[in-house]
């Protein structure tokens, strides 16, 4: 049961957009595809609803083969990044579309929207257009027509993706809970690893059209398969064919036998989080994280001399290409702070 | 830009004057050469035989043409958008053929076409007569009207995207009922917009259809046909009292257009 999807490939003109994908989502399950822009995430999952046809594979819902029905009969409800409403409707209407095509009873129709409208908390709103509501009430309300139909999965490409960031995070906490409530299987896109990890149980991690790992938020964080894997779920620093994260990096004063030697060359405070970064003998630039304790107990400065230990590492085979050319740490980043700091390390 | 108040009123005065001279004048004069002598010369004009007929014809052209060129302009502009082939410039340029090509011309392909030794000169020979006859007419009528709806239609669609398309799709809409509940409604002012367009090259059509036709009185001739006739016939309220016809049923086809639109924005 759940969504199965075997042997996936899908080519557009030059670029391999699927290339051997194979995933399983158990039935019931919130699961998220999480990858960089052309990874393949959006492709595999509008052909999972119908929406784009493989070059070959397999696509079973529900234990049914699917691969060769059309998107009206896969019983999906879909909802796209930029919302999709239909804009010469009502919002009424828009979440009564899929009954109306199922030739519903006016009277089952609208208790049914109703109850709908409610549920995404739109239900003083059934009269306006879709030009009148603002992003989030838009995406609610493709969200309550998806649903409407109760189709067997729920399928959503970056839905919050064009909203603001406090909107975006409010409906991941609905979303997680409109889930829990209603257990039907969903499969969401995001780029977004802190949303992912914050909305799904399962996370499929894509790249290049391939998928590098699947499994829990922690198993992923804690065992990457990859480096891309590493890198993406996180912030990575590298030395030489290691791997360490930034908050596994101790810092002491005392030269230390295997300790690296470093000089501290900037210190940033992103409130309880302090971000040290440093360069090593052989130019590598790597940064580590501190707490403020920590930070005062040490009492660094920008120019000093430190030992740098890391704590866990990890090495991959050398078959995938690093991430980044240069070797220092990567472009992984968790807020718009961590932006300039890399590109002006860079 | 609209910082100097002088430039401001002075392009105003310009864009206006312009308007004024070159489409203002000409259709106001019209208008008053028609009533110069009462009502009474343009009404016996208008409703005389052949008048009224020509009117009739006009009518009947634009009954055909125009349903026939919005159906195939939106089946068209659909494959243009919809569905990308290598063929797609091509027939881009082709449907802008009656745009380039002067519609004397036109006439003229479809007299050698259909006339005496022409490749369908069978069909005359058979008693299927389109030279000098309604049929030759509406072909004239349909190719010079033909690019308006897809133009109109084709940048809308563009606009629009799949989106909308596929959510309807998952939701359990077939093709049909896709086209009928979301893509149509969301071109329906390009479309609109193209069917006045339409309309009104249809009603207006000179060069082609006076070929074609042979510009019979009471049989093959349309309103403009008849204005033509009438001045060269020294009958000038005739042909003016015909032309303010014309200048009509195209200006209330725009407000037509203007009124629905208008009801649709309340």
């Amino acid at each position: 049961m759940g969504i199965s999807v075997e042997g996936a490939n899908k080519r557009f003109g030059d670029f391999q957009a699927l290339d051997d994908v194979s995933i399983d989502v158990p039935d019931g399950s919130l699961t998220a595809l999480l990858g960089p822009s052309g990874s393949g995430k959006s492709t595999l999952l509008r052909a999972i609803a119908g929406l784009e046809d493989l070059d070959s594979g397999q696509v079973t819902i529900n234990g049914e083969d699917a691969t060769a029905k059309p998107a009206q009969k896969r019983g999906v409800g879909f909802v796209f990044q930029h919302y999709a409403a239909f804009k010469h409707m009502t919002v009424y209407d828009n979440v009564a579309f899929g009954l109306k095509i199922r030739k519903w009873k006016k009277q089952e129709t609208s208790r049914r929207v109703h109850e709908l409208l409610q549920l995404v908390q739109l239900d003083g709103l059934a009269g306006r257009f879709p030009s009148q509501l603002s992003g989030g009430q838009r995406q609610r309300m493709a969200l309550a027509r998806a649903l409407a139909v109760e189709p067997q999965v729920l399928l959503l490409d970056e839905p919050f993706g064009a909203l603001d960031a406090k909107v975006r995070k409010d409906l991941r906490t609905w979303l997680r809970r409109l889930h829990d409530e209603m257990h039907v299987t969903t499969i969401f896109v995001t780029h977004d690893q802190e949303e992912a990890m914050d909305v799904a149980g399962q996370l499929v991690v894509m790249n290049e059209g391939r998928v590098e790992q699947s499994g829990t938020a922690d198993e992923l964080y804690e065992q990457p398969a990859t480096e891309f894997v590493m890198s993406f779920v996180g912030e990575v620093n590298r030395l030489g064919e290691h791997f360490v994260r930034p908050h596994d990096m101790s810092v002491s004063l005392d030269r230390d036998d295997g300790a690296e030697e470093a000089m501290v060359q900037r210190i940033v405070a992103l409130g309880f989080e302090i971000r040290v970064e440093f360069v090593l003998g052989d130019g590598t630039e790597v940064w580590a994280q501190l707490t403020r304790a920590e930070l005062q107990k040490l009492e660094l400065r920008e120019g000093q001399i430190v030992y740098l230990r890391p704590g866990q590492t990890k090495s991959f085979s050398g078959d995938v290409p690093p991430p980044d050319g240069d070797g220092a740490s990567t472009p992984q980043r968790r807020d718009g702070g961590d932006d300039a700091e890399v590109s002006a390390a860079a | 830009m609209g910082a100097n108040p002088a430039s401001r009123w002075g392009l105003r005065v310009l864009g206006l004057g312009y308007l004024t001279m070159l489409l203002l004048i000409p259709l106001v004069m019209i208008f008053y050469k028609t009533f110069e002598d009462g009502i009474g010369p343009p009404l016996d004009a208008i409703t005389s035989p052949d008048g009224l007929h020509a009117l009739k014809l006009t009518l009947l052209m634009v009954v055909i043409a125009v349903p026939l060129n919005t159906i195939f302009g939106v089946v068209c502009a659909l494959l243009l958008v919809r569905r990308k082939s290598k063929a797609n410039p091509v027939i881009d340029a082709i449907i802008n053929l009656p745009f380039a090509v002067s519609p004397v011309v036109i006439g003229l392909s479809l007299f050698l076409l259909y006339g005496t030794g022409g490749w369908f000169a069978f069909l005359g020979e058979n008693g299927i007569e389109i030279l000098f006859s309604v049929p030759g007419m509406v072909l004239a009528s349909i190719f010079v009207s033909l690019p308006f709806v897809v133009r109109e239609t084709v940048p809308v669609l563009q606009e629009i995207g799949t989106d909308q398309e596929m959510a309807a799709s998952t939701l359990g809409a077939n093709g049909w009922q896709t086209f009928w509940k979301i893509t149509l409604p969301s071109i329906r002012w390009g479309v609109a917009y193209g069917v006045v367009l339409t309309t009104a090259r249809v009603l207006g059509e000179f060069g082609a259809v006076t070929i074609v036709s042979g510009s019979i009185s009471g049989q093959t001739q349309t309103l403009p046909l008849f204005v033509e006739k009438q001045y060269a016939n020294f009958n000038s309220t005739g042909a003016y009292g015909a032309s303010l016809v014309l200048a009509l049923l195209a200006l209330i086809t725009l407000f037509a257009m203007n009124l629905l639109k208008r009801k649709e924005d309340a």
